[in-house]
């Protein structure tokens, strides 16, 4: 339903808060301490895709998706999700941080964990329903780990970790999912699930964005791709735009100006 | 003291429940959070906020002081986030700045404009629980109990209301804030309780209970309990037990050890508390020392059985000494002679594994291999010969090289890793040794 007929491969025409567009990013640059980690990023994602984002370390992955969800500040530029801010949007939009940014200790079963899925849509100090517990089980099934929900979640592989946190975002039953290397360390096994999980989210009309690591599999699990390196350095259909020659733009080296231009508003920043 | 008066010690354990129960609920999520110091900090930092307040009202009367101590502690929260974030300091540390930088401001000022105001350094430490029930004249509630009463109910409430808010936004900040539960908003409302807490039990329990009873009971219930409504009841029920064990032994321990005089109640309950948590960590049933001590031990043992099975099968397939059995004296030679060897021999034949016969004159008993032991021994030959073969082929070390970890792999290779092993082998007939490899069958 979007402009995939678009010639260009590089979609830099920014739909200023499209109702139609699940994502719209318009100008958006985000610094840390004043460095600006990434530059101008304008993006307009496709409906019903699943979008891998891929670029090197250090290349801003990660502060993209934590952008867009208002966890790092931004520095100019802004996000809409179906034309509107995040703050309206909660709801439509699920997120699966890095496996690594949480403690695995706490004290929660992974039914607990997975229940957490449905916060997002109870009224402050009410507790989660049977319903709510209902559905989590529900996406537990889902992603194949229904025999471990009473398990305490220090006891899981780092596989069956990454596929709670799935299980989670399943159950935010959300629109648009962002997702911070799923990938990353898991078994063979894991990774399968985590592709069909997926692909069943699209046929849904889900719309995924998927921070990835391993370029061997982006044409295969990916049907749009970002390529970003502190700038968008292409972004559109997998087959149009994952290509030797953007990879080697994105890959090869930075654009030293933007490091050193960076490094002086770090240095001399009066904000 | 000469014995139980309900009067007296009623009071002084009530206080010390309330107390305790209070600091141990907050503390719960301290520890999950790995923020535990904030009491510490918080309960040093709050002398600047007692400084300008009586520099301010010129009064000590409760109301400005607690104020002036509650304030301190929210800065203090508030300071330690910023050093935190802004100063790349982890979280420890950066309490730690904050605290101490604010405790040295709390005593200039005290120095410079409030000499006259009396600052008992026992007072501070231990509190004064002792006293509290001097204040029960009358069958009248000693006052502070009120005050201990409201901030645990506060506290209560806090934890019922926003429980689900505030484990969410412990386990995993980013989510919670996307969700709409601001991490941060939680974070500081916690701070706010937990100097709340801190500033209304410093005066009556002191601080040394505080900090104990925010971190130790908390860290006790982590160790015994896998769900998050079990670990704060469980760490509810230590502090309890503490602020009772604490005054009994604080009243009768040192009449019991032949002293005479009652010993501090406050420092006796941190004692409990203390005793608790060693006791935790050595009981637990998953990560307490004793049960992985079972553990391990149960584990060696196992080794040491599978080790003398091996044995008994080369033996039998060298057909050595002319297909004699193995004699006692021979496997104690082989596997060492220990007090464990030969109860792992013992344990073989109650099993049934290993069948003893008499062998030939002062050499002792001689052992073979039962059916089921047959089996179990051919099991673990096979493991160990795949495993050769396996590193063989993939590491190219010269064959003697990897007897070493297949003598130990092969307690460990389960029927699928064996049969792993084999397809990538092509079905291997023989180890590196050329020594034939039992097939997978003959196991039951």
């Amino acid at each position: 339903m979007h402009d995939q007929t678009s010639p260009s491969s590089v979609q830099r025409a920014s739909p200023d808060h499209d109702p139609a567009c699940p994502v719209s990013i318009h100008d958006l640059t985000v610094a840390y301490h004043r460095r600006p980690v990434l530059w101008d990023i304008d993006y307009a994602g496709p409906e019903g895709q699943l979008i891998g984002i891929v670029g090197p370390n250090g290349a801003g992955k990660s502060t993209l998706i934590k952008a867009c969800l208002n966890l790092v500040p931004i520095a100019s530029g802004s996000v809409s999700f179906y034309g509107k801010p995040y703050r309206q949007q909660r709801r439509l939009v699920g997120y699966v941080p890095q496996r690594e940014s949480v403690d695995w200790d706490f004290p929660a079963s992974v039914l607990d964990v997975v229940t957490m899925g449905r916060y997002g849509r109870l009224p402050w100090c009410l507790p989660p329903t049977r319903e709510d517990r209902r559905v989590a089980l529900h996406c537990l099934e889902q992603v194949g780990m229904a025999d471990y929900a009473r398990r305490q979640i220090s006891r899981l592989s780092g596989g069956q970790q990454q596929r709670v946190f799935l299980a989670r975002a399943l159950a935010q039953d959300a629109r648009i999912y962002f997702m911070d290397e799923p990938f990353a360390g898991v078994d063979a096994a894991t990774e399968t699930a985590i592709v069909g999980i997926l692909r069943e989210l699209r046929a849904r009309g889900r719309t995924v964005l998927i921070v990835h690591h391993d370029l061997q599999t982006v044409a295969e699990y990916f049907n749009h791709v970002i390529l970003l390196n502190m700038r968008i350095i292409a972004a559109g259909p997998t087959a149009q735009v994952f290509t030797q020659e953007n990879l080697q733009k994105t890959y090869g080296g930075r654009l030293t100006l933007l490091d050193k231009a960076a490094q002086a508003m770090a240095l001399n920043g009066n904000r | 003291m000469t014995g139980w008066n309900w009067h007296l010690d009623g009071w002084i354990v009530l206080a010390g429940v309330l107390s305790a129960c209070s600091c141990a609920l907050l503390g719960n999520y301290l520890v999950l959070r790995r923020m535990s110091l904030m009491g510490d900090a918080i309960s040093h930092a709050v002398l600047p906020g007692l400084a300008i307040a009586f520099l301010v009202t010129h009064s000590r009367s409760a109301v400005p002081m607690f104020a002036g101590a509650v304030i301190a502690g929210v800065v203090t929260a508030v300071l330690s986030q910023a050093v935190n974030r802004h100063g790349k300091v982890e979280h420890g540390a950066a309490m730690g700045v904050v605290f101490s930088v604010l405790f040295a401001l709390g005593l200039i000022l005290i120095r410079q404009a409030a000499d006259h105001v009396d600052l008992d350094p026992g007072c501070v430490l231990y509190g004064n629980i002792a006293q509290i029930p001097l204040e029960a004249i009358g069958g009248r509630v000693p006052p502070q109990v009120v005050n201990l009463a409201v901030v645990l109910v506060v506290d209560v409430l806090f934890v019922v209301l926003f429980y689900k808010e505030l484990k969410i936004s412990t386990f995993d900040p980013e989510l919670a804030t996307t969700l709409g539960y601001n991490a941060d908003t939680l974070h500081y409302a916690l701070m706010v309780l937990v100097s709340v807490t801190t500033v209304a039990n410093f005066e009556s329990v002191g601080s040394i209970l505080v900090i104990a009873m925010l971190i130790v009971p908390a860290v006790t219930a982590h160790l015994l309990t896998d769900r998050l409504s079990a670990m704060i009841g469980v760490s509810l029920m230590a502090a309890c037990l503490s602020a009772i064990g604490g005054h009994v032994f604080a009243a009768f321990g040192p009449g019991w050890l032949g002293m005479k005089a009652a010993t501090n109640t406050s420092a006796m309950m941190a004692v409990v508390a203390g005793l608790l948590l060693c006791a935790a960590v050595l009981l637990a049933p998953r990560h307490g020392l004793v049960s992985r001590l079972l553990h391990r031990r149960q584990m060696r043992m196992t080794i040491l059985r599978e080790d003398i099975l091996g044995l008994l099968h080369r033996w039998q397939e060298m057909r050595a000494e002319g297909g004699r059995a193995m004699t006692h004296r021979e496997v104690l030679a082989a596997v060492g002679d220990t007090r464990s060897v030969r109860q792992a021999i013992r344990s073989l034949l109650r099993k049934q594994f290993v069948e003893k016969a008499s062998g030939p004159p002062d050499a002792g008993h001689t052992y073979r291999l039962s059916g089921d032991g047959q089996a179990r021994a051919a099991r673990l030959i096979r493991s160990h010969r795949l495993w050769e073969s396996y590193i063989d082929r993939h590491f190219n070390l010269p064959p003697d090289h990897v007897h070493m970890s297949a003598e130990r792999v092969e307690h460990f290779l389960t029927p699928e890793l064996r049969h792993e092993i084999e397809a990538d082998l092509t079905s291997p007939r023989t180890d590196p040794h050329g020594r034939e490899i039992p097939p997978e069958s003959i196991g039951g």
